[in-house]
């Protein structure tokens, strides 16, 4: 195996693992919209990044920090309706990114692989900052899982009993700020929510309890960066395209697999 | 205190003029309310008469705008919400709904789903449960935190008449045995006037309150409830078997 693939191969295994179960609360929690929306304004962050002379992957964590609190902001003032907000916010963060890379030109900003991930590209700097912020990011949810977990059941009832809900709900925005910086190098802007929502989804008919359904997701998102490579590497696909395209896949195979009736 | 249990006299918790502003509606106005050890007060009120404002406010889930709230040192309090939606991606079973808690012996989950009558779901999908069951399920949740004070919104909303009288036997049982304070919203009049000790009436404001027979004679009682509260008088009246 050429080391590009073997490259390819961990980062990516290490970035769906952690997908996969933050997805799950995405999923859950119903924020796919909000997903697609940090991930949208990650090019802007690209852009930030180069323009301020720093790594690109801290100008991402911060353009999705920045505009997570601007959307927490613009929902409690109750103008427009949440969806809304969140078009405006992704498509908008989205074109003042690709305005201010057009103006980064000059520094060959390869838009395509911030769009659509460039995974072959990958290198062992690049799985240093997945690993070590794949290794952050999954202590921080296990750390707020339970919390996590009382505030999707019932916020006020998790309230009542102890759950300090702001503070939760901060650290699971940097944490999934986090995530979509890991992931843009793999799937790319356009995909990211994709690695999300489908391994989580294909895992949901599986699981028992909360914790199967993130190993389960985990474990589908690997599975379909494996299949994913595979494709791309015999038939010449796009990367990060082929990933996601192996991860419905997936989700369609469980949807025919039988399930014994779940009695009492 | 080796149990911590909360003895002192006082209310476990209280509102002094209390007002709560949604918008420009007044929800609450000037309310004042008290809730001691051992006993069991009714709210009730027609839909959108503050009544589950004024339990959030007692919470601490919602600021008041005016007035403040006091509760005992170191209250323990067990809550069941309105309503309680598990969305269907979510696999949660009772056990482990029970187990949040933050007691997690199965068999201490088990005993208490036992004692509110609901032991044979303790395996099941939360969100597969009947209206019935997840009322008890929640009660179970709330009294594994060996609550001082329980406060139940609208218990029976969406169970049967028949459920109803039995849980409201279920509540006293449980104000009996382990002496707690109970605050219970409802709307629905006639079941509650039978079980409890004392009834504040609210419609924004506290229309008038006290025992559940006087409340039931009160005016202000009488022109809120209308027909209603005529119904009820004939209710009890149909069970008294006195004809006039």
């Amino acid at each position: 195996m050429p080391d590009f693939v073997l490259f390819a191969l961990i980062a990516g295994i290490g970035v769906a693992t952690v997908m996969g179960a933050t997805g799950v609360f995405v999923v859950w929690r119903r924020m796919a919209y909000f997903g697609d929306t940090l991930a949208h304004s990650a090019l802007l962050g690209v852009a930030v990044g180069f323009i301020a002379g720093i790594d690109v992957n801290i100008g991402i964590v911060g353009v999705c920090l920045f505009i997570a609190v601007g959307m927490v902001y613009l929902r409690s003032q109750r103008h427009l309706a949440e969806d809304t907000l969140l078009g405006i916010l992704a498509h908008s963060s989205l074109a003042l990114g690709l305005v201010a890379v057009s103006f980064l030109s000059a520094l060959r900003v390869d838009l395509m692989s911030y769009l659509f991930g460039d995974i072959l590209a990958i290198t062992p700097t690049d799985i240093g900052w997945v690993y070590g912020g794949g290794t952050v990011a999954l202590g921080v949810l296990a750390w707020l899982w339970k919390d996590l977990v009382a505030i999707t059941v019932h916020e006020d009832l998790a309230r009542t009993e102890g759950v300090n809900i702001i503070r939760t709900q901060i650290a699971f925005m940097i944490l999934f700020a986090l995530v979509i910086a890991m992931a843009m190098k793999i799937v790319g802007i356009l995909l990211v929510t994709a690695l999300l929502i489908i391994p989580a989804a294909a895992a949901r008919r599986f699981a028992r309890t909360p914790e199967q359904m993130a190993i389960f997701a985990a474990v589908a998102g690997s599975i379909a960066v494996a299949l994913g490579l595979q494709g791309s590497l015999l038939w010449d696909l796009p990367s990060g395209p082929a990933i996601v395209v192996a991860a419905a896949l997936i989700f369609v195979v469980t949807l025919a697999v039988p399930i014994r009736a779940r009695a009492g | 205190m080796s149990d911590g249990a909360i003895t002192a006299p006082g209310p476990l918790v209280s509102g002094i003029g209390i007002e709560v502003k949604h918008g420009r509606r007044t929800v609450l106005d000037n309310v004042d309310i008290a809730i001691h050890r051992n006993e069991l007060v009714t709210l009730i009120g027609p839909n959108g008469s503050g009544k589950t404002t004024l339990v959030r406010v007692l919470l601490g889930l919602e600021k008041p705008g005016k007035g403040s709230v006091t509760s005992s040192a170191d209250l323990r309090v067990g809550y069941t919400p309105q309503s309680l939606t598990v969305d269907r991606t979510l696999p949660l079973d009772v056990q482990r709904f029970l187990a949040m808690s933050g007691i997690s012996d199965p068999e201490i989950l088990q005993k208490t789903l036992t004692s509110v009558g609901a032991s044979a779901v303790f395996n099941q999908e939360i969100r597969l449960l009947s209206g019935g069951e997840l009322k008890r399920v929640m009660l179970a949740r709330a009294l594994l935190r060996e609550p001082d004070l329980l406060v139940l919104d609208e218990p029976t909303a969406n169970v049967d008449v028949h459920g109803q009288t039995e849980f409201y036997e279920l509540i006293r049982k449980i104000r009996d045995e382990r002496g707690c304070g109970i605050l219970l919203a409802s709307h629905d009049l006639h079941l509650v006037m039978s079980a409890t000790d004392r009834v504040v009436c609210l419609n924004g404001h506290v229309c008038c309150s006290g025992l559940p027979d006087a409340v039931s004679r009160d005016p202000a009682y009488l022109e809120l409830f209308g027909e209603a509260a005529s119904a009820v008088a004939f209710y009890s009246h149909d069970h008294d078997h006195h004809h006039a």
